[in-house]
């Protein structure tokens, strides 16, 4: 009750979730590192997941607080299967960089 | 005893079949006998139902018998079952007993070919398909006998198939008759589509109750008489029948003498109900082709050498006359020529065999000479051929060609256009005949031995494959005639009296000596001729003095005269047939050569070619430039999912203002 007077405003955070989702989409493009882009892409996710929560409250719906549940499951998955598939890549080239992984093209 | 007519066709068909599994190891000669008591069997078989026939009344002499179903379709109901009648038993008697006689005599003919027991394979195949044609009850059914006899005449032309010509005279022959198979199957559509089926007896009860329209019976009457013209090679198809020469001399005989080529004779007496309903022009193109056809052949005949080429341009020439007769409505005419021509040409033809037989495969009548000193059996019976051909009296060709020759006569009271052209037509003929028999039978029989002149010049073995060491009857060496062998003989010497006396079947004296005429009445109808007696005497007499003009012509020539002097009698224009042959092969060959050529290369090699290509490589070129999208970089597949992203979020928000 102490803070709610000085409660930001919840559009705030869907302008920090934006910027956030480009910091990640701008990084997935630009870097080479596949873990750095990694990284990206769960700043991308984490930013949907702040969309949700901050809607949620907006819209006082606690569906949108459900769905970020199912992201951040989902989210943990593909942690693994893409940290294994990094490892598996680190292991044959002794390197990271999505460059090099490039053989299927046409 | 009528209702086993079918063994008639089975015989030789269970021949066939027993020589085609066990021909080999058969052998000769037995492999040859027993063809021979097949068709022999037959002959004793068709015998016994001519005499029950015989024994009946005349409406009673038209019996089916019926085998089995063979095609059931819709409206087409197509039995496998024989019409006994007067027509197909005359047919069968004589293909079966000529059959025989030539079966016999192939024994010594073929004596030492690699092939003796597949020849006889074919011939009792030949024997079988032709009861097949004359037996059917139904088109469809002598259509198939159609077919097999005409597969056989391939067969057996192109029997000696290491020869070039032999081979293509086969498929000379083959393809030519297409042409008239086709008509005679347009033809069959059309009575199908106006009678609703295919047996004769529907057919003609429908025509007889009017109900094809005229065109449709006039289409139909033309369609069958171009399958006529195709089978009795007829003008403009009988190109084939000189070249089936190239096939063994018993072949020549049997199927392009006596029996197959009359197949066309014999479908126009059996439709002769259609022709009465179809328009009468039918008839005038019916006895113009064969008028004309008479001549044309007859006077090729004048200039050949080749001893078989002679007898062949006559074939067609005496089919002519049996078409001719057919024109004037005289069927009876026609079917006894056919049955004396029969006798009197396989005669010819087995004579010819023998001669080529004792002279070692000599067929060039200018090299022969005075054989009837070393082959006196042969030269006998050759007369009474000649005599019979030539029209001279009391022989059947006298009889038989009189009566066509009386029919054109009169033709002119049925509407017949031109008929007494036609008459001139036929007596022409008959002079040519006269003519070119007598000069065959002068250079063949009687003059000087030429051959001993010519030996090893330009003799060329026939079947040189069939000799082998062993056979010293076929060895190259001096030329010395002899006399065949009884098998050779035998065949001969009955064909020669039957040739002689075959006439008595049917004297026009009186009415009951029309024997052949009154018994064919059911199948043909009557065809009354209206001349006066002395009116026919005088025609006799103007037809026999044509033959005897033609003799003594040919008599003072090629007998009296040395060989030299008579070139001028042999123009290179005849010897070459007028050129029909080089005339078809510039029209039919090259075009459809050319024709095959456009097809090939423009259509086939561009359009279709191009079609099939260009799919491929139309794919390949959208492949090639699409999969240049796929780079293999993760970061452009980023890409190209946020710029989908971003155009699907500027739709979503378009949208909604």
């Amino acid at each position: 009750m102490l803070f709610a007077t000085t409660a930001p405003n919840p559009k705030a955070y869907l302008i920090v979730a934006a910027v956030l989702f480009c910091i990640g989409a701008g990084g997935l493009l630009m870097r080479r590192n596949v873990i750095v882009m990694f990284m990206c892409v769960e700043l991308m996710l984490n930013a949907a997941n702040l969309t949700f929560v901050t809607l949620a409250r907006i819209m006082g719906d606690i569906r949108g607080q459900a769905v970020v549940f199912f992201t951040m499951v989902v989210a943990a998955a593909e942690v693994v299967v893409g940290l294994g598939i990094i490892v598996s890549i680190f292991r044959s080239r002794r390197a990271v960089s999505a460059e090099d992984a490039s053989l299927l093209k046409g | 005893m009528i209702d086993l007519v079918w063994l008639i066709p089975a015989l030789p068909l269970l021949g066939f079949s027993l020589l085609l599994l066990t021909g080999k190891r058969i052998g000769e000669p037995v492999a040859g006998y027993i063809a021979t008591a097949m068709t022999g069997g037959s002959f004793l078989l068709a015998l016994g139902v001519f005499f029950d026939l015989l024994s009946r009344d005349g409406e009673e002499r038209q019996v089916t018998v019926k085998l089995f179903d063979w095609l059931k379709v819709g409206q087409l109901d197509v039995k496998v079952a024989a019409l006994v009648d007067p027509l197909a038993i005359t047919m069968v008697l004589f293909v079966t007993g000529i059959g025989t006689l030539i079966h016999l005599y192939a024994i010594g003919y073929m004596h030492g070919d690699a092939r003796f027991s597949r020849f006889f394979t074919y011939l009792n195949l030949f024997i079988f398909s032709m009861l097949c044609l004359v037996l059917a009850d139904n088109f469809v059914l002598m259509f198939l006998g159609w077919e097999g006899v005409g597969a056989c005449s391939y067969l057996l032309i192109s029997f000696w198939f290491e020869k070039e010509s032999a081979a293509s005279a086969g498929k000379k022959a083959f393809v030519t008759n297409r042409v008239g198979d086709f008509g005679l199957m347009v033809g069959m559509f059309i009575m199908f589509n106006g009678a609703g089926s295919l047996t004769y007896l529907g057919v003609f009860k429908v025509a007889d109750a009017g109900g094809f329209t005229r065109n449709a019976a006039t289409a139909a009457a033309l369609m069958l008489f171009l399958g006529a013209c195709g089978k009795s090679a007829q003008l403009p198809l009988y190109v084939w029948l000189p070249d089936a020469m190239e096939g063994p001399t018993p072949v020549s005989a049997l199927i392009h003498a006596a029996t197959m080529v009359t197949a066309g004779v014999y479908l126009m007496m059996r439709c002769f109900p259609l022709l009465l309903v179809a328009d009468p022009i039918v008839f005038t193109i019916i006895a113009w082709v064969g008028g004309l056809t008479a001549l044309f052949a007859a006077t090729i005949a004048v200039a050949q050498d080749d001893i078989k080429k002679i007898l062949a341009y006559s074939t067609i020439s005496q089919l002519g006359y049996m078409f001719l007769a057919i024109g004037m409505h005289a069927n009876a005419a026609a079917a006894f020529h056919m049955i004396t021509h029969a006798f009197f040409k396989a005669l010819m033809f087995l004579g010819a065999g023998s001669v080529i037989h004792g002279m070692h495969d000599e067929q060039d009548v200018k090299r022969m000479g005075n054989l009837r000193k070393w082959m006196p059996i042969t030269f006998f019976t050759y007369l009474a051929g000649w005599l019979a051909i030539a029209g001279v009296p009391p022989l059947s060709g006298f009889w038989s060609k009189d009566e066509i020759l009386l029919s054109a006569y009169e033709g002119g009271g049925l509407g017949v256009t031109g008929a007494k052209v036609l008459w001139v037509v036929g007596l022409l003929t008959a002079l040519l005949t006269a003519y070119y028999m007598s000069r065959q039978v002068f250079l063949v029989f009687f003059g000087k031995e030429r051959f001993l002149h010519s030996v090893g010049s330009g003799f060329a073995p026939m079947h040189a494959e069939a000799d082998t060491a062993a056979d010293e009857h076929h060895a190259n060496g001096p030329v010395t005639p002899h006399e065949s062998p009884w098998q050779m003989t035998v065949p001969l010497i009955v064909l020669a009296g039957l040739a002689v006396v075959g006439g008595a079947m049917n004297l026009p004296f009186t009415k009951s000596l029309e024997r052949l005429a009154v018994w064919l009445e059911p199948s043909v109808g009557t065809h009354e001729f209206v001349s006066s007696g002395s009116t026919k005497f005088v025609l006799a007499i103007i037809a026999t003095a044509c033959g005897l003009v033609g003799i003594f012509v040919a008599r003072m020539f090629w007998l009296q005269r040395p060989l030299d002097a008579n070139l001028a009698l042999e123009p290179a224009l005849l010897k070459r047939a007028y050129g029909v042959d080089a005339l078809y092969s510039n029209i039919f060959e090259k075009s459809g050569y050319a024709l095959a050529n456009l097809v090939a290369t423009v259509f086939d090699g561009k359009l279709i070619e191009g079609v099939v290509n260009g799919t491929g490589s139309l794919v390949k070129l959208v492949g090639g430039n699409a999969r240049k999208a796929q780079t293999g970089f993760v970061r452009n597949y980023a890409l190209v999912i946020a710029a989908g992203a971003v155009a699907l979020l500027t739709y979503a928000l378009v949208r909604t203002l």
